[in-house]
C-alpha cells in the first residue's frame, strides 16, 4: 500500500542486543521513532479507512446539528400551524416542508436526534458498564460467580429481544426513560459475554501470574491489567450496538411504547407519519432517513474500528 | 550450619478433578507429591523434569500464588503456607518469579515505564523521582537503554522482553528468584546472553535461584545443584557435578543419557524407556517410576522408596540404595 514508513516495526532496530556478542549487552541501542501506543496505532489506521471516516463525517455532523438545537436559528419543533400542513419540501420557510400539524420537519428532525441520539448512547453506556463488570467478575472468578452471572444471562438471552423489551416497559410504563432502561436490560448479555470472553484468556496469561507474584490484589489486576485488554472487542460492540439501540428505541416509540406525541423523536415521527404517507411521504420519509444514517454511519464506524483495533491486520 | 534461605517440606498440590452437574470431586491430579528439598543462600538449584513432571507448579506453590495442599514452605524459617494476602506482600518484595514467555508476561497495552512502576506502586514505595530512577536503573541493570521506557513490549524481541521481565523482578531487589523456565521460549543465540545477565546478577547482589528447565545442558551450565523431578515426586538431588557423573536413580541415568554429546567419536549407551509417562491423576503405586524402570523389583511395586543418602550431598529415592 506504499505505507512502509507508518508501520512501526519496519523503523526499529530492535534486535541490536540479541546478535551483539555475548558479555556486551551493555551497549546501549538507539531507537529513531517516537512512542506509538496501541491507541496511536489503531487511530492511524482508522484515518487512512475510507468509509469509516465518511462514518464519523456523518455522525459529527449529525451530533453537532443534535447539540447546537437550541441555538441554530429553527422554528419550534412543537408549534403547530394548521393552514400550513403538510407542505412538501422546498416550501418557502419550510425547507423540509411540514408534517400534519403544521410542525417544521427540519427543526422536528434536530430535535427529535437529540433524544434518538442520546436515548443511543446513553442505553449503550448503561448496558456495557453493567455488562462489562459482571462479565469481569464472571470470567476472573469462575466457579460460583460465573455459574451465576452467565446462567442469569443465559435466561435474559432465551427471550426474544423486542419481546423482553415490550415486557420490560410493560411493567415500568411506557415512556423515554422507560424505554432506554429496557433496552438496556435487554443489551447488557451482549457486553456481558464478550468481556467474559476476553477475560478468560487474560486471566491465564504470564502478566496476570506476575502481578499476582508481586503482590496485587484482584480489583487492581481486574480494573487495570485485565478491562483495558478487553477494551478494543468492546468498544467495537458497543460502536455497532449504539446503531441496533436507536433503531430499538424508535422500535419502541413506533409502537407507541417510548417517547410520547408531541415529543419530537424519529421513532415517532415515523410512527404518526405513517398515516399520510400516500399524500405526504416526506413526514415519514424523512425521519426514516435520518434513523437510516445514523445507523449506517455508527455501523461504518464500528467496522472500521474492527480492522484499525485488530494487531492482526497490519494496513 | 546457616539456616537455609528456603526449606521446603513434604509440598504436596493435589489439583481435584470436578465433573457432571454437581461438579462433584472425582479424584485428584498429584502434580506436586511430597516434595523436600533445602536452598541455601547464593546457590541455583536446577529443576528439571519432563513436562507435566509438576516443575513449574512446585516453583508456584512455593511462591503461595497456589496455595498448596499440604506440606510447609518455611522462607529464612517463616511458613509462608499459613501467612494471608497482606502478610505475604513483604514477603512478596523478597521472592520473585521470572516467567517462561515474554510474549505473554509483558502486558502489551502498557509501556515499559509503567511496567517497571507497577510493582513500587503496589507496595506504595519510594516518591514520584525516586520510582523514575529506579526504572532506569534497572533497564540498564538488565542492559538495555533508559530511553526504551516509554516503548510498548511489542517493539522489542523476545530476549529483550525477557531482560523486562527480569528487571521487574529485580525490583526491590530480591533474595529469591523463582526462574520458571526462562530461556526455553527464546533462541539459542539469544539463552546464552539471559543466562550470563542473570549469572551476573546473581554475583553482584548474591541471588537465589530456583531454576526450573527441561533442557540439562542448560542447567548443567547454570547451577550448583540439580533436583530431578517425575511424575510430582523429587526422584534424585544432588550437587551438579555428581549428579551428571554419577547419576544413581535409574530415570535420571535414563535421562542424561538422552543429552546429546557433541563428538561423534564417543560411543555411548542410550537408556531408552518403554512406555510413556504414567497418568498423574492415578499414578502408579509405590515407586511412580516402576512402570518403565530398567531394574524394577518387586518392592518398587508396593512400598514407596523414601529419599536416602547415598553419597554425601547426593540424595535419591530408590530401592536399589536401601
Amino acid at each position: 500500500m506504499g505505507n512502509t514508513h507508518d508501520d512501526p516495526s519496519k523503523n526499529v532496530a530492535y534486535d541490536t542486543t540479541d546478535t551483539v556478542p555475548v558479555g556486551h549487552h551493555h551497549e546501549s541501542l538507539s531507537f529513531q521513532v517516537k512512542k506509538k501506543g496501541p491507541w496511536q496505532t489503531a487511530w492511524k489506521k482508522l484515518k487512512r479507512d475510507r468509509a469509516a471516516m465518511t462514518g464519523v463525517v456523518i455522525l459529527s455532523v449529525m451530533i453537532l446539528l443534535s447539540i447546537l438545537a437550541p441555538i441554530l436559528p429553527l422554528p419550534d419543533p412543537e408549534e403547530t400551524d394548521l393552514a400550513n400542513r403538510l407542505k412538501p419540501p422546498g416550501t418557502e420557510g419550510h425547507i423540509l416542508g411540514t408534517d400534519e400539524l403544521g410542525r417544521d420537519m427540519l427543526s422536528r428532525l434536530i430535535w427529535g436526534g437529540r433524544l434518538s441520539i442520546t436515548v443511543g448512547f446513553v442505553a449503550v453506556g448503561i448496558a456495557m458498564f453493567i455488562g462489562t463488570i459482571l462479565g469481569l467478575i464472571a470470567g476472573y472468578f469462575k466457579r460460583f460467580f460465573d455459574t451465576v452471572i452467565m446462567r442469569t444471562i443465559d435466561v435474559l438471552m432465551a427471550f426474544p429481544y423486542v419481546l423482553l423489551a415490550i415486557a420490560i416497559i410493560a411493567a415500568l410504563g411506557p415512556g423515554l426513560m422507560n424505554t432506554m432502561i429496557a433496552i438496556s436490560v435487554v443489551g447488557i448479555p451482549y457486553y456481558a459475554r464478550i468481556v467474559r470472553g476476553s477475560t478468560l484468556t487474560f486471566r491465564e496469561m504470564e502478566f496476570v501470574m506476575a502481578e499476582r507474584a508481586i503482590g496485587a490484589n484482584h480489583f487492581h489486576i481486574i480494573f487495570y491489567h485485565i478491562l483495558p485488554n478487553c477494551l478494543p472487542p468492546l468498544i467495537v460492540a458497543a460502536s455497532l450496538d449504539v446503531g441496533w439501540m436507536i433503531l430499538a428505541a424508535s422500535g419502541m416509540s413506533f409502537l407507541g411504547l417510548g417517547a410520547q406525541p408531541p415529543d419530537a423523536e424519529w421513532g415517532v415521527m415515523l410512527s404518526e407519519g405513517r398515516k399520510f404517507i400516500r399524500v405526504a411521504p416526506h413526514v415519514s420519509v424523512l425521519p426514516g432517513m435520518a434513523i437510516f444514517l445514523v445507523v449506517l454511519s455508527l455501523n461504518l464506524i464500528g467496522d472500521g474500528l474492527r480492522d484499525a483495533l485488530d494487531p492482526k491486520s497490519k494496513s | 550450619m546457616t539456616e537455609p534461605l528456603l526449606e521446603v517440606e513434604n509440598l504436596k498440590k493435589y489439583f481435584p478433578i470436578k465433573k457432571g452437574l454437581f461438579r462433584r470431586t472425582r479424584g485428584y491430579v498429584k502434580a506436586v507429591d511430597d516434595v523436600s528439598f533445602q536452598l541455601e543462600e547464593g546457590e541455583t538449584l536446577g529443576l528439571v523434569g519432563e513436562s507435566g513432571c509438576g516443575k513449574s507448579t512446585t516453583g508456584r506453590t512455593i511462591l503461595q500464588l497456589l496455595r498448596p495442599t499440604s506440606g510447609r514452605v518455611l522462607y529464612r524459617g517463616q511458613d509462608l503456607t499459613g501467612l494471608n494476602f497482606q502478610q505475604l506482600r513483604p514477603i512478596r518484595r523478597e521472592m520473585q518469579m521470572i516467567f517462561q514467555d515474554p510474549y505473554s508476561s509483558l502486558n502489551s497495552r502498557m509501556t515499559i515505564r509503567n511496567i517497571l512502576l507497577e510493582p513500587m506502586k503496589i507496595h506504595g514505595l519510594y516518591t514520584k523521582k525516586e520510582r523514575e530512577e529506579r526504572v532506569e536503573e534497572l533497564l540498564e541493570l538488565v542492559g538495555l537503554d533508559r530511553g526504551v521506557a516509554d516503548r510498548y513490549p511489542h517493539e522489542f524481541s523476545g530476549g529483550q522482553r525477557q531482560r523486562i521481565g527480569i528487571a521487574r523482578a529485580l525490583t526491590f531487589q530480591p533474595r529469591l528468584i523463582i526462574a520458571d523456565e526462562p530461556v526455553s521460549a527464546l533462541d539459542v543465540s539469544v539463552q546464552a546472553q539471559v543466562l550470563n545477565l542473570l549469572q551476573e546478577l546473581q554475583e553482584t547482589f548474591k541471588l537465589t535461584y530456583l531454576f526450573i528447565a527441561h533442557d540439562l545442558s542448560v542447567v548443567k551450565h547454570f547451577s550448583t545443584r540439580v533436583g530431578v523431578m517425575y511424575l510430582g515426586r523429587l526422584v534424585e538431588i544432588a550437587d551438579k557435578r555428581r549428579l551428571y557423573q554419577s547419576p544413581r536413580h535409574p530415570y535420571t541415568q535414563a535421562l542424561l543419557s538422552a543429552v546429546p554429546v557433541p563428538d561423534p567419536e564417543i560411543k555411548r549407551e542410550r537408556i531408552v524407556l518403554s512406555g510413556d509417562v504414567p497418568n498423574p491423576k492415578n499414578p502408579p503405586e509405590g515407586c511412580a517410576f516402576h512402570t518403565r524402570c530398567p531394574e524394577c523389583m518387586e518392592i518398587c511395586r508396593v512400598e514407596r522408596p523414601p529419599m536416602i543418602e547415598v553419597e554425601p550431598g547426593q540424595f535419591t529415592a530408590c530401592h536399589l540404595y536401601s
